[in-house]
């Protein structure tokens, strides 16, 4: 670095000659400061996306590096929330990244005492096998007046006012379509 | 809304420096009165009474925006003159059956207009109490025969006039009662009224704001109605700046409700079928609109028939009534409580929660454990081993004794879910505003979207039966259900299922191959040549666009941003936006134009994109008796309503009356002052052991529990905590359960700052770190000391490497219902409260039952529907 350039550098010189009188900012910043970036900016690809907790609906930039979720900021082009983010928007990271997130299927048995590791898909199987035997075992054609009803009582449902839209209507359509009519999410709540 | 809706409060800070007045009426002090010009705390449980005073304001000091309400109101309407209202009948509207607490609405219909088709057939003796007018008349309103041609009278003097029902019927709603019932001075009162009263009219509007508490009231319907009443009379429906906000809580709630997964409607509001009214496809139409009201419900036939084709495809013909009889019908209340209820009677065996966790976030939290005690078999799909997956290990009941480990025999399953950048999608926010959210990683380990779960569950199911000859599992075989990713990889694409929403024209000589997707709900076809999942979602992918995606920056747009995202029906963002012109077209001021009528042009033109028939002329009027859109005049703005009016009075529709009348809660300090009846003598009660009430007033043993407790959320956590209380940052912002209470009531109970209280009732008792604040105001209620007492709803015992943990307020709530939604009373009950933590063990049992005992509690206590406590 020449002599002009770190007398230039000083910083009572950026103080006096710079656009920070006062020295709380840019003139009192050291080299190591100015040399940090935001992990943001190293990010490989910025995603766009939706605050998943209250119904305002802000706008959220995902930050992604080496594919995984580096940081989530609030999105500035939305007209909802102009970049804003409450302190759960702001956390939302560390619902993707949290170290105690459960990333394992886990089971437990009929009077069992703890959680089991299970296979993913094993699981999947199970649960079609008890949602057949369910619907068949609690199964309801006509009511007592002959009325045609058509459905299940053994299988109910609680959930759906944190999902997509295009999920609440699968889980729609397969539980209508197998007669089972208790299902139901927060809106009622 | 500063509190739990911070970010959306930006807009009332924005409006505030351009000089709007905030009011904030609330029992608490929060973030949101401390921002607020004027703040109002009030008695929980007493709004009807408020709303109803402002309205009573209004009226009596002619106030009312005159033009707005006589041609956009039902206010000239006559009513039937067998109607009578409360004050005739101590505290019942006509029609009321003792036996069944339920209501016969004939009496309260339109002057001359027929019975209505459906209400004759729609009630059944024994389930009468059951009904909710969402699974009676699905949510879309009441259809009203005749509704097309009703008597009116423009001078709105005429006795039965629905603005003189009204001026009669809120007669005894005073400033004195406001006084008298709200704790609220009439100074305060009057303050409010004269500030929302000069904020409305040509050149100004008032927004009402309310978050989802307001609805959870034995009488939460009618909380919304009456400001829906005050609001239509101020002419402020409609209207940029006006309009009723509801503030939901969950990022899709709104769109569950649009699509739900609930069990009283199917997308788009219709209906579910009900057995015995709706057997055949004609019979359940029938159901949901007349062939003589207006408006754009009397094509129903269209939006059904275009669900069961998106859904049954080329199996649904004309011929088989497009496979209507594939639905299942419902015969009564199938909600939550009820089916929880049934849990413990073991006549349901299987059991998915997807992101919810009611241990912790629903009423009466140990009848919800008890229930799920009773499964044979539980899904939980979460991020976290929440509450309700580990109630069987760590449960309260487990440490009380009631329940054993080893004893229950409920199979759990706890699949890991996905998150919300893992997975594309849209949510529906709060006003209603589709927003595609695109996936940024793939699901880490065994975490799996539900899009991607429910499609595999749905093929394995179906691989199960395929070999099945029983007619009852042709609904599922026959099931359109093929959403493969394009990109060959294994789930589900949620851009597939968009498209099916949206829907689109069927071509080819039987109509079944794919055209052109739809661009609105006006071009689906009675005839099955169109198909399409939910209607009012349909024009989001309008010319094969996805507009939920639509994001092109605010600041490069108009300040109505139409083209963020896409709102639902046609990207229309305010609902009924032909009111915000005059009856002939032209805005209502230059200060407030929005919408309006281009004589030039003959066409609807604006800010927004119009709500209404976009060439149908201010000045057209129909042949007397045209029904469906056709029928709507030039001045019918409410063109989903029967008689194209906004209702001031509800002819039918709703199961606890025409108009609000205040009760009150199933559990008050207070007597209702305006009649002998001193709670909703409709409301849904349990009569149950495990379901006891604390006595109400006027009852022996009411003074065992002398405090208002209501519940609510901080801004650092999300409702039962599966989303915050696994996170660091949010856990350490708000680690610990506490309540709030009064300087004073601390005095008289002698809680100490940042010691330890019980709060009692019936159901349980808990224990909560105590926060002695300001922020909750005594009130002075029919000259009655009354003391409220905060509790936030966010933890819970027992979460499986949850951060924080605590008592859950919900653990405190029994299960009492608004008839007409079946929501839960869960914003103000009686308690009590002492200091020191609770017992543990067996002795918490005790405790509650001498309280129990001391209060003389039976099952039969506050739960009589007609008269006293």
């Amino acid at each position: 670095m020449s002599a002009r350039k770190t007398l230039l550098s000083w910083p009572v010189v950026r103080q006096l000659t710079g656009t920070d009188p006062l020295g709380r900012g840019a003139a009192a910043q050291s080299q190591k400061t100015r040399d940090w970036t935001a992990r943001t900016e190293t990010a490989d690809r910025v995603v766009q996306s939706v605050c998943p907790y209250c119904a305002v609906g802000c706008g959220q930039r995902v930050y992604v590096k080496d594919e995984k979720v580096i940081q989530i900021e609030g999105d500035p082009d939305s007209p909802v929330s102009r970049g804003r983010l409450c302190p759960k928007g702001s956390a939302s990271e560390q619902l993707v990244n949290a170290p105690g997130r459960q990333r394992y299927m886990l089971y437990r048995r009929p009077h069992g005492t703890d959680w089991e590791r299970i296979d993913l898909e094993t699981a999947t199987d199970m649960v079609a096998d008890r949602v057949v035997a369910s619907r068949a075992a609690q199964w309801q054609d006509v009511d007592q007046e002959g009325h045609a009803l058509r459905r299940t009582m053994g299988i109910a449902a609680l959930g759906g006012a944190t999902l997509d839209n295009e999920e609440n209507y699968l889980i729609k359509k397969l539980f209508t379509a197998m007669g089972a009519i208790q299902i139901e999410n927060q809106a009622r709540i | 809304m500063a509190e739990c809706h911070p970010v959306g409060f930006q807009w009332v800070m924005e409006a505030k420096a351009r000089g709007a007045r905030v009011i904030h009426v609330d029992p608490r002090f929060t973030r949101t009165s401390a921002m607020a010009d004027q703040h109002v705390p009030l008695r929980a449980g007493s709004d009807i009474v408020f709303l109803g005073a402002i309205i009573n304001y209004v009226l009596t000091n002619e106030l009312y925006f005159h033009d707005y309400v006589l041609s956009y109101t039902n206010a000239a309407t006559l009513v039937s003159e067998d109607f009578r209202d409360v004050d005739d009948l101590d505290g019942v509207f006509s029609g009321y059956d003792p036996q069944s607490g339920s209501y016969d609405p004939t009496s309260w219909a339109y002057e001359d207009v027929a019975e209505p088709a459906a209400a004759g057939t729609d009630r059944q003796a024994p389930a009468e109490h059951e009904e909710s007018a969402g699974h009676a008349t699905g949510s879309q309103g009441a259809s009203e025969e005749g509704a097309a041609h009703v008597h009116r009278d423009e001078t709105l003097q005429h006795p039965r006039c629905v603005l003189q029902i009204l001026k009669r019927h809120y007669s005894r709603y005073t400033p004195e009662m406001v006084e008298r019932m709200c704790g609220v001075s009439q100074e305060d009162f009057l303050a409010v009224c004269e500030a929302v009263t000069a904020n409305s009219g040509r050149d100004r509007t008032t927004a009402f704001v309310y978050s989802v508490g307001w609805t959870q009231h034995t009488v939460g319907v009618q909380y919304i109605r009456g400001a829906a009443i005050l609001q239509l009379l101020l002419g402020n429906m409609g209207r940029p700046g006006g309009g009723i906000l509801a503030l939901r809580g969950h990022a899709s709630i709104q769109g569950s409700t649009d699509i739900p997964t609930l069990f009283d409607i199917l997308p788009g509001y219709l209906p579910m079928p009900k057995a015995g009214n709706s057997d055949t496809l004609e019979d359940y139409l029938g159901r949901i609109s007349t062939s003589s009201q207006k408006g754009f419900w009397s094509d129903a036939r269209s939006y059904a028939v275009s669900l069961l084709k998106a859904w049954w495809g080329e199996k649904a013909t004309a011929d088989n009534d497009f496979c209507y009889d594939y639905l299942p019908a419902l015969t009564g209340d199938h909600g939550t409580y009820q089916t929880v209820m049934d849990m413990i009677a073991e006549k349901v065996e299987g059991y998915f929660l997807l992101g919810q966790n009611p241990a912790v976030g629903s009423a009466h939290g140990r009848m919800q454990r008890l229930g799920m005690s009773h499964l044979k078999w539980l899904v939980v799909r979460d991020f976290n081993l929440i509450e309700s997956a580990t109630f069987w290990k760590e449960g309260p009941e487990i440490a009380t004794g009631e329940m054993r480990t080893e004893d229950i025999g409920t199979e759990v399953f706890f699949f890991p879910a996905a998150s919300h950048v893992e997975k594309d999608g849209t949510f529906t926010q709060t006003q209603r505003m589709l927003q595609w959210h695109h996936q940024a990683v793939e699901p880490p380990g065994d975490c799996r979207s539900e899009l991607d779960f429910f499609y595999l569950l749905g093929q394995k199911v179906r691989e199960r039966l395929a070999d099945s000859t029983d007619e009852r599992d042709r609904p599922l075989l026959d099931l359109t259900w093929d959403y493969d990713r394009e990109d060959g990889r294994p789930g589900a694409s949620a851009d597939a299922v968009l498209r099916e929403i949206n829907g689109w024209e069927l071509t080819g000589p039987d109509h079944n191959e794919r055209g052109d997707m739809l661009s609105s709900f006006t071009q689906m076809k009675p005839d099955g040549t169109t198909a399409g999942g939910c209607w009012i979602y349909t024009g989001v992918y309008a010319d094969g666009i996805n507009h939920s995606a639509s994001k092109k920056p605010g600041s490069e747009q108009s300040w109505v941003a139409l083209e963020w995202g896409w709102s639902w029906p046609a990207n229309r963002r305010i609902l009924y936006n032909r009111a915000s012109a005059d009856p002939d077209g032209k805005p209502w001021s230059e200060r407030k134009a929005y919408v309006w009528w281009d004589e030039e042009a003959g066409s609807w033109t604006g800010h927004d994109v119009p709500d209404f028939p976009k060439t149908k002329a201010p000045s057209f009027r129909p042949e007397p008796g045209t029904p469906g859109p056709a029928g709507l005049a030039g001045d019918d703005p409410f063109i989903m309503q029967a008689d194209g009016k906004g209702w001031l009075y509800v002819p039918k529709g709703l199961l606890d009356g025409p108009l609000p009348a205040h009760y009150e809660p199933q559990e008050s300090p207070v007597r209702n002052p305006f009649y002998s009846q001193q709670s909703n003598p409709t409301r849904q009660v349990f009569k149950r052991k495990d379901n006891l009430s604390n006595p109400s007033a006027g009852a022996p043993g009411s003074d065992v529990f002398p405090y208002v407790f209501t519940t609510y959320r901080l801004t650092e956590h999300h409702t039962a905590g599966g989303m915050s209380r696994w996170s660091g940052y949010l856990a350490e912002l708000q680690p610990e359960f506490f309540c709030e209470v009064s300087p004073e009531l601390a005095r008289e109970r002698g809680l100490d700052n940042g010691g330890w209280a019980t709060i009692i009732t019936a159901r349980t008792a808990i224990e909560a770190r105590v926060l002695v604040t300001d922020r909750i105001t005594p009130l002075t209620v029919e000259g009655k000391r009354i003391h409220q007492i905060g509790l936030p709803y966010h933890w819970g015992v027992g979460g499986g490497g949850a951060l924080v943990s605590g008592d859950s307020a919900n653990d405190l709530l029994g299960v009492t219902l608004d008839p007409n939604v079946h929501i839960q009373e869960s914003k103000a009950s009686s308690c009590d409260i002492q200091p020191g933590r609770r017992p543990t063990g067996p002795a918490l049992l005790r405790l509650v039952d001498t309280y129990r005992s001391r209060a003389g509690i039976t099952v039969e206590t506050s739960n009589t529907l007609r008269g006293e406590a």
